[in-house]
């Protein structure tokens, strides 16, 4: 385009300016609120450390973070589990480049729709009454109906499999697409068998969709408050579904400080998982 | 192809098999609330069917008890509508801009990366205190679509980025060779070859934004949004109503990918037919 060298300016304008207005000054107001005082129904401005001490000094918070990092790392184990499965049978199984992009499709359109109801859409299967209840009571497997399925831990990750494998699969699937098969077929060539070519060439050359991955899922679990609750039965929560209760209690500053210390942590992880991979630089080959 | 990839092999069929049981893990619930949605008056949350009917569509609309779903109906729509016009605009030029580094480029971007990491409810908290602060009332329109707008447009412009990679700025520059203006080059040139990753940038903006929950909950006011009144409901409906939103809410979505992808097939076979 021409225009001269202002252009880029103009074109990035109104992006830039609903970032910063909606992104940028809404972080500032949290950090800001998180050393503001409350009494519960007013907010007092203020520049206080109490709030961070204090929640630094109750054990709870250390539950809450070990049980979110839980979550999340079984989470992340499984959905690199089977989105790279997934993604290895779609790149280099499936031989026509139509059916590649069709079951392609078939994995990604869920994600287009509503979170909330495939969540629900757990309960009438794993309830007492559910579907797999019945049909292994029916079969003779177990007399009584399995309790741990719904409201619990299991029903949790579940979930989140369910709902963020996606975001595994497509950067795993795009990095596995760009391998070129000439490699493998070298590799082949001289001898190598599957498994080696898995070990030495597909895995190191699938790390940036690995990463990018990651970072995706490991962002999603830990920020979610909505499938802890509801999942869980109320018996479990993780660092933003207690940051949700204060928020309802009305306990802004309290509920912004752990907002904040939870960023700091998963800024810490995601930098942690850039400074292994550039995805960056990978993503503009 | 060597040989050994001719005839398929045992692990095509394990892989084949896993990936199958993958798709059924994937469709599976929601085909059961597709399902259960259909209950006789009588029945219950999960199987068996009392019957079949229309019962719990009709109750969900008729009936006062499940909140406000019509009226949550319509903002999700109109909140979708809008998110998709300023996601597709603003990404397509924003994504125009990021083909040259301009000054502040690097941190719009990280700012962009950052909201797609940061809990969406620490979001909302931001842009609700934000307002508060202001003196302005929350909205829906207003806050809730910003902060709808925070979800959509990163992922518009990383999707654009994509689209980019493959667009080729010497179309651009045999335009204005050919005694082009700016704006001639960007209507006849750049966003018809552009257009079917535009349809694509405006169904993420669409979809995404008809189905926001965690940032919309302290953003909207007093007025909600279909899926927090549908979050509202998984604790306190106990009737297949439940499922029956779940059913309606799901063949919206439906709807808006089949568009969007027929737009998109319809572009490609002119395409190909013009070639």
């Amino acid at each position: 385009m021409s225009g001269g060298r202002l252009a880029p300016y103009a074109q990035a304008a109104p992006l830039a300016f609903i970032m910063f207005t909606m992104v940028g000054i809404p972080l500032i107001t949290v950090l800001v609120i998180s050393f503001w005082d409350s009494d519960g129904i007013t907010l007092y401005p203020a520049f206080r450390w109490e709030n961070y001490t204090e929640i630094l000094s109750r054990g709870l918070v250390y539950n809450l973070f070990l049980k979110t990092f839980t979550y999340a790392a079984i989470t992340l184990a499984a959905t690199i589990l089977i989105g790279f499965t997934c993604s290895y049978f779609l790149v280099f199984h499936v031989r026509s480049l139509k059916w590649k992009i069709a079951l392609l499709l078939l994995c990604t359109v869920p994600f287009w729709t509503s979170n909330v109801i495939r969540m629900v859409s757990w309960i009438p299967f794993l309830g007492r009454e559910g579907l797999f209840n019945s049909t292994l009571i029916r079969m003779g497997v177990i007399d009584a109906p399995l309790d741990i399925l719904l409201y619990s831990d299991f029903a949790v990750i579940l979930t989140y499999v369910h709902l963020f494998t996606l975001f595994m699969l497509v950067p795993i699937f795009n990095s596995m697409a760009k391998i070129n098969p000439n490699l493998i077929e070298a590799a082949r060539d001289a001898g190598a068998g599957s498994w080696v070519i898995l070990r030495d060439i597909i895995i190191p050359l699938s790390r940036t969709g690995i990463a990018l991955g990651s970072i995706f899922v490991l962002t999603l679990v830990m920020g979610d408050f909505f499938v802890v609750r509801v999942m869980s039965g109320g018996q479990s929560a993780s660092v933003v579904s207690a940051m949700k209760n204060e928020i309802d209690q009305l306990y802004y500053p309290q509920a912004s400080a752990l907002a904040i210390l939870l960023v700091v942590v998963v800024l810490m992880i995601v930098a942690a998982i850039l400074r292994v991979v550039d995805i960056r630089s990978e993503l503009a080959k | 192809m060597s040989a050994s990839s001719v005839k398929r092999g045992l692990s095509f069929y394990l892989l084949a098999a896993f990936f199958t049981l993958f798709v059924v893990f994937l469709y599976g619930p929601m085909l059961i609330i597709f399902i259960l949605s259909f209950q006789g008056p009588t029945g219950g949350l999960t199987f068996p069917m009392r019957g079949a009917s229309l019962h719990w569509f009709s109750d969900l609309f008729s009936s006062s008890r499940y909140g406000d779903v019509a009226g949550g109906f319509r903002r999700s729509a109109g909140l979708g509508l809008m998110s998709m016009s300023i996601t597709a605009v603003c990404c397509l030029f924003a994504g125009l801009a990021f083909r040259s580094k301009f000054w502040g480029s690097g941190a719009l971007f990280y700012l962009c990366i950052v909201s797609l990491v940061v809990p969406g409810i620490l979001l909302g908290l931001g842009i609700s205190q934000f307002f508060q602060i202001l003196g302005f009332r929350l909205q829906w329109w207003l806050s809730g679509l910003g902060a709808h707008l925070s979800w959509t447009l990163p992922f518009g412009l990383l999707i654009m980025f994509a689209v980019l990679n493959r667009y080729d700025s010497a179309w651009d520059e045999a335009a204005r060779d050919a005694g082009a203006s700016p704006r001639q080059i960007l209507g006849w040139v750049t966003i018809p070859i552009l257009f079917p990753g535009l349809i694509a940038v405006a169904l993420f903006g669409f979809t995404l934004s008809y189905d926001e929950l965690p940032r919309s909950i302290l953003t909207v006011g007093g007025k909600n949004t279909l899926p927090i009144e549908i979050s509202n409901m998984t604790t306190n409906v106990t009737t297949p109503a439940l499922y029956a939103i779940g059913t309606v809410t799901s063949l919206v979505s439906f709807a808006a990918i089949a568009l969007a992808f027929g737009l998109i097939a319809i572009v490609q076979k002119r395409r190909a037919r013009a070639l």
